[in-house]
């Protein structure tokens, strides 16, 4: 579904990712996860076209990601961001539906599709009216998450999305981000530095340090057959520490 | 508001900006007493003559006039013969009438024969101050190097004015200063100033018992008041203004100018040289008309500029947000124009040929000050949107036009409506020195009354140029509270209560 062709991206001096050859497959939920500036959400960003490849190639379906196949392209992914990105002079109704009618889509269409939205995510209705900065963390998230997934995308991109909240409001996204990926088979990616929300969601783990993948494949791969002491490390430096 | 009808009303704004038809003969005059009543003597006998006229009084000096009447910005103009020679035609020598009017012709003016009397330059003191120091002719100033003197602008720089004067006596005065001619006489009379430039009809040197010093080295050319025309006016204006050749003896015009000062208005002068028969134009009870046409003609200046500035300076905004080298170039050249002074700019404009004396002088001055904070305000609002603002909207998959009519600029929307309120109050204000170029407003009055020493005409500009600024700055704030979204109103509020708990 989604292809990264010996993809390298340099800030300046600094090499954010190096030869990065990945492959993420349709309908599944894959979790890229290592310390900060790994680069795994330079990885996502460049699947939106937010920052460009200084080499390679990323590829989205059929389509090579590039200036005159964005726009498109990010029609057809939802991106979600900590705290939801949410623009502050809009209602949570009108963040959702702000690309729907844009594109001057049925409005009986989008009133239903809100609504659904509503049922899928725990947000009660009359949380739409409200502007942002009257919403909850955790509401605030919700709606981000509806607004990607407003036109049913057939990719659903989310960079460190329970972040900022409490751990039980966290606790309880998590656990409705599962029920969510179930029931949609979406092609997902999630970035996060959280071990355990990572094994509670992935089908698949990336794990990448410093610009270069270390490993791919399930928890239990990384826990019994770690490519490098890295593994080791990182695993056990959770707390509470992930079960060797 | 549509924007379409928004243009609408800018181009019928700019269109009705002359508010003249062609035949309309526009007389200029000079900020002094004497040429205005002279130039209101001059219009009635136009008009007499069965042709349309209109003064634009107190325009500025010699230069701005001559080039006025030379690009057609106005038709006529009351000078002197002797200021025509050495400032206008730059003539070593004095000229003859005949060789003034063949070099005047090659300009397309024409000048009439004197107007009967001469208004020399003259260096004035108090009587009592003269007595004390023994003085009686300029060349008395020589052992008086130490005196106050205040001088015009304009004498000081003409080339038949101070520095030549000085030069030609071998004065070496110690303190010399420029101020406007109407702020002069009080300065002598308190004793601030001891010697200053006047002409030889100004009223006040009978009125303040003034003495004029004489000329003894005969450095002063002869000052014959003359009119000066275009050549392409219709004839019977052009007979009118000859016709009032040899009607004024100095003692007349002496009479004239000091009842146009004790009246504080130029309108009874003109009055008191056609007899009783004419009635004065501006009576007190026109006195409310007055102010609002000059308020109308204000608010024409301010909006027609100010959109114009919206329309440009929003834009321009919008791309110096960008990073990079045009952006900095852009808000550099913003920023200088804003620096220049305001008097400095207008001379500028003047010169520059499709303006010249006329409100598009005026409004594209104020266009240009209005920029800077339009340009600034609206870059720093979109530069401060947070990047994840930013991110989202484009990650949405809008475009690029999209994104800032739809997220970025209604988030600016605060910072940039301050700007235009700023660029607002500035331009009211700013739009009082449009009077200086005979662009009308509410700077009419206060120039007129600068020259009359009247303070009821100066107040009569000035309070409602302070009351419109008020008022402006008040439209601004409710549109705001209009045009501002209310989520971000919310997080004003929000932030005001989360910094007032300790």
């Amino acid at each position: 579904m989604i292809r990264f062709d010996e993809v390298t991206h340099r800030f300046g001096e600094i090499e954010a990712l190096r030869d990065i050859d990945l492959e993420i497959e349709a309908g599944r939920t894959t979790v890229l996860i290592g310390p900060s500036g790994c680069g795994k959400s330079t990885l996502l960003r460049l699947v939106v076209g937010l920052v460009e490849p200084t080499a390679g190639r990323v590829i989205v379906g059929e389509e090579v990601v590039g200036p005159n196949t964005v726009l498109d392209l990010r029609r057809r992914m939802g991106y979600v961001i900590q705290g939801g990105g949410l623009f502050p002079h809009l209602t949570a109704g009108e963040n959702v539906t702000l690309l729907a009618r844009h594109l001057r889509r049925p409005e009986e269409e989008t009133e239903s599709r809100l609504a659904e939205l509503c049922a899928l995510t725990h947000l009660p209705e009359s949380a739409l009216a409200r502007f942002p900065l009257e919403l909850s963390g955790g509401q605030q998230q919700r709606v981000g998450l509806m607004r990607a997934l407003m036109l049913e995308p057939e990719v659903l991109l989310l960079d460190e999305p329970l972040g900022a909240l409490d751990p039980l409001v966290r606790r309880e996204l998590q656990r409705e981000l599962r029920e969510i990926f179930g029931a949609l088979h979406r092609t997902v990616l999630l970035v996060t530095h959280d071990l355990a929300e990572a094994a509670y969601l992935a089908d698949r783990i990336v794990l990448l340090r410093a610009g270069d993948i270390i490993q791919t494949g399930t928890l239990d791969d990384l826990r019994e057959r770690p490519a490098e002491p890295f593994v080791r490390r990182f695993l056990s430096a959770q707390r509470p520490p992930v079960e060797l | 508001m549509s924007s379409r009808r928004l243009l609408f009303g800018l181009w019928l704004l700019l269109v009705g900006c002359p508010p003249l038809d062609a035949e309309t003969i526009r007389i200029g005059s000079k900020a002094f007493t004497e040429s205005y009543v002279l130039s209101e003597i001059a219009l009635r006998t136009v008009e007499n003559a069965g042709v349309k006229a209109v003064h634009r009084p107190g325009m500025g000096g010699t230069i701005v006039l001559w080039q006025a009447l030379r690009s057609a910005g106005i038709d006529a103009y009351p000078d002197y013969t002797g200021t025509i020679g050495e400032q206008i035609l730059s003539a070593e020598n004095p000229l003859s009438h005949v060789e003034m009017r063949r070099a005047l012709a090659e300009h397309g003016v024409g000048m009439t024969d004197s107007l009967g009397f001469d208004n020399t330059y003259a260096m004035v003191m108090r009587r009592d101050v003269a007595k004390r120091f023994g003085i009686g002719t300029i060349s008395d100033l020589v052992m008086n190097r130490d005196l106050e003197v205040g001088l015009t602008h304009e004498f000081m720089e003409r080339r038949d004015g101070w520095r030549t004067l000085a030069a030609r006596y071998g004065l070496e005065m110690q303190n010399v200063r420029g101020l406007e001619h109407a702020l002069a006489y009080p300065a002598l009379a308190r004793g601030d100033l001891d010697v200053i430039d006047a002409y030889s009809t100004d009223a006040k040197l009978a009125k303040l018992d003034l003495v004029a010093l004489t000329d003894d080295l005969g450095f002063f050319p002869r000052y014959e008041a003359v009119f000066l025309y275009r050549l392409d006016i219709v004839p019977a204006a052009r007979r009118a203004l000859e016709s009032l050749a040899g009607t004024f003896d100095e003692a007349r015009m002496t009479r004239l100018n000091s009842v146009a000062e004790r009246t504080h208005d130029y309108a009874v002068a003109a009055d008191l040289y056609f007899g009783a028969g004419t009635k004065s134009r501006s009576g007190v009870g026109r006195v409310a008309l007055r102010i609002a046409g000059w308020t109308l003609r204000h608010l024409q200046l301010v909006a027609v500029s100010l959109g114009l500035a919206i329309l440009i300076g929003v834009p321009l905004g919008i791309r110096a947000a960008r990073p990079g080298l045009l952006s900095q170039i852009v808000l550099g050249t913003v920023g200088v124009i804003y620096t220049i002074p305001s008097l400095a700019l207008l001379a500028a404009l003047v010169a520059v040929p499709f303006l010249g004396i006329s409100g598009r002088t005026a409004i594209t001055a104020l266009f240009l000050y209005s920029l800077l904070p339009i340009v600034r305000n609206t870059a720093a609002g979109l530069r401060s949107i947070p990047p994840e603002i930013r991110q989202s909207a484009a990650a949405l998959g809008l475009e690029e036009s999209a994104q800032l009519r739809r997220v970025l600029l209604p988030l600016a929307m605060p910072t940039v409506l301050a700007g235009i309120k700023t660029s607002a109050v500035i331009n009211v204000a700013t739009a009082t020195l449009a009077a200086l170029i005979g662009a009308g407003g509410l700077g009419e009055p206060i120039l007129s009354g600068l020259n009359l020493n009247d303070p009821a005409l100066i107040l009569q500009g000035a309070l409602p140029a302070g009351l419109l600024a008020l008022l402006v700055q008040l439209g601004f704030d409710g549109l705001e509270r209009w045009l501002v979204p209310r989520g971000l109103r919310l997080d004003e509020g929000r932030s005001q209560r989360v910094t007032s708990t300790p």
